[in-house]
């Protein structure tokens, strides 16, 4: 072999390699879903003769008519769009002001404010989880869902206000400082000009928000009493605990917690650095 | 924030208009203002109950029992260090899984990080798969990984025995002494995503002409990897490892969804073990004081590493 053909032979199989160790990784990521799809699609009596099967020789929609038509999921799925986009549109206000605030003003007191923010990404919310209970029980906001809407609104805001922030500081102070010297106030000028240029920003924030309230589970177990009220995840969880040989049923009713998540991932795609850097960093 | 003081200026020069209380205003409070919702929810929702859960440490909160309420001192804490095995238990279980997810993570999202850091063909779309477990709901994540260790449905417990890693296809998560390594492997999988993404930013911010410097000098793939790519990446490396420590270590969605914490507590970690305590048994004093031991022992580790860092020969 000359040495050009011995280096594009060395080219070709460090390509080859890194095409099957990245074929490899979506593999491993993509796995446990495609089971997942799998089991809710076999029907029942072949679970166990052939249950190991990659795929099985028949297919069925009954464990999805079941869960769509004849258990309480839809019930459950609708509470946790409500309590999801709830949070999410309250976060996204909230954590907006507060990042426009960081990311403009130098204040009296801003470090200790940063702090406390950061502060609270790092201690264990495992533990609130019975006082927020006992404190809550009295105002009426347990076994509701505008007590979990309330709750994860502030669990997620500090997270929300560092992205808010990082989108804050990518427009220039420029733009609202010309507005300002032409006249405008400070909030006018927010609103004309500042508003429209994060709202790509804010689209993030209400993404990652929605994914991370849709998730939760310990504090929806815990706050969440009465059938009407439960969150998909406490729904599924307890379905499981009372059906667990319903394979099917479980694993079609996974299935639907996965659409939204998946909706929102790919919406949220562009700004997954950006946020999990300030993830990272911020807690 | 230059530009900011400009305007003050020029406001200030503009005939005086905005007088003493004005200015006060702009620096001082409107800041507030905008963060004032943020503040207050946070004092409400985090800070207050934080406290609250403190003082419940030292009584006796039973949800069911008839009399409870009253203080108890440090009652609690000496059941937990002297009397309280599953305390101890969970203690050794959080430190094999916080290290033990923490690895498996970090070298598999490094790898990942390094494979997506040049061009190719469909590159976009292996980027969004790869990253597709982050954002499944981790209580689906748990449940689906549960299914998979079941050898009725799953086919991982087959895998396993014909590998001849298990001597028969059972379900590992029902087994003391290797339960564990059922949410750590599912807590892998939904890490992963998290450090290749942190690590990817990282990676992309090297300047090209490093690399073609070290080549120019004759450095080999793994030179380079050593002696550029490491260098640079330590900083974010440190950060990224020991904040994902804390939160990994405070993470009980996987055990909980999983196993609950058994069998016979084999799968207990701290997190878990006071999610079970109030939940389950209602016994919220004794939750509170699990929790205040486990924000001791974060506190030391935050500690120790401010420590270490000012030790160290800043490295940024």
């Amino acid at each position: 072999m000359s040495p050009q053909a011995r280096l594009l032979a060395k080219d070709l199989a460090l390509a080859l390699g890194h095409r099957l160790a990245i074929a490899l990784y979506m593999l491993f990521a993509l796995f446990p879903l495609f089971w997942l799809i799998k089991i809710s699609v076999t029907p029942d009596r072949l679970l166990f003769t052939e249950g190991i099967r990659l795929w099985p020789s028949e297919m069925t929609w009954a464990n999805f008519s079941f869960v769509l038509l004849r258990s309480d999921f839809p019930a459950f799925f609708t509470n946790s769009v409500i309590v999801s986009l709830g949070t999410a549109i309250a976060v996204t206000l909230v954590a907006a002001a507060a990042g426009y605030a960081f990311s403009r003003f130098r204040f009296p007191g801003k470090y200790a404010v940063v702090f406390l923010l950061l502060l609270t990404q790092m201690f264990p919310l495992v533990m609130l989880i019975a006082p927020i209970y006992r404190l809550m029980a009295p105002l009426g906001l347990t076994d509701n869902l505008t007590g979990l809407i309330v709750v994860y609104t502030a669990f997620n805001v500090p997270f929300a206000t560092f992205l808010m922030q990082s989108f804050f500081d990518g427009i220039p102070t420029d733009l609202e400082e010309a507005a300002m010297i032409d006249g405008c106030t400070r909030l006018s000028a927010l609103r004309r000009v500042i508003f429209p240029l994060t709202l790509p920003g804010m689209a993030a924030t209400l993404g990652f928000v929605f994914t991370a309230a849709w998730s939760e589970l310990l504090f929806a177990l815990m706050l969440i009493n009465s059938e009407e009220t439960m969150t998909f995840a406490v729904g599924l969880l307890t379905f499981v605990s009372k059906f667990s040989v319903d394979w099917g049923q479980m694993m079609a009713a996974g299935v639907l917690a996965l659409i939204p998540a998946c909706l929102f991932f790919a919406f949220i795609q562009r700004y997954l650095v950006q946020g999990l850097t300030a993830g990272a960093l911020k807690g | 924030m230059a530009g900011q003081s400009a305007v003050a200026a020029l406001r200030a020069r503009g005939g005086g208009r905005p007088g003493r209380t004005a200015r006060l205003f702009e620096f001082v409070l409107e800041p507030y203002y905008y963060l004032g919702p943020a503040l207050i929810l946070i004092a409400l929702v985090m800070v207050l109950p934080l406290v609250v859960g403190l003082s419940y440490a030292f009584r006796d909160i039973r949800i069911l029992a008839p009399v409870s309420g009253g203080f108890v001192g440090f009652d609690h804490f000496e059941t937990l260090l002297f009397r309280d095995r599953v305390f101890w238990r969970s203690l050794g279980n959080t430190l094999w899984w916080t290290g033990g997810s923490l690895v498996f993570q970090f070298l598999l999202g490094l790898g990942l990080a390094l494979l997506l850091n040049r061009q190719f063909g469909g590159r976009r779309l292996v980027q969004a798969v790869v990253f597709l477990p982050w954002a499944v709901p981790t209580f689906l994540s748990g449940l689906t990984f549960a299914w998979l260790f079941n050898p009725v449905i799953g086919p991982l417990p087959h895998w396993l025995a014909a590998l001849g890693i298990l001597s028969e296809p059972y379900n590992i998560l029902g087994n003391p002494s290797i339960a564990l390594w059922g949410p750590i492997v599912a807590n892998v999988w939904f890490g992963i995503p998290f450090f290749a993404i942190t690590l990817l930013a990282a990676l992309q911010a090297i300047p090209r002409e490093l690399y073609e410097a070290a080549a120019i000098d004759g450095a080999n793939a793994w030179q380079r990897f050593t002696k550029v790519t490491l260098p640079f990446l330590a900083p974010m490396i440190a950060i990224t490892v020991l904040l994902r420590t804390i939160w990994i270590s405070n993470f009980a969605d996987l055990v909980v969804v999983m196993t609950g914490g058994g069998p016979a507590n084999a799968t207990q970690i701290l997190p878990s073990y006071i999610f079970t305590t109030a939940y389950r048994k209602l016994d919220f004093g004794y939750a509170s004081a699990i929790a205040t031991a486990l924000l001791v022992l974060l506190f030391l580790y935050a500690l120790i590493l401010i420590r270490m860092r000012r030790a160290l020969p800043s490295t940024t």
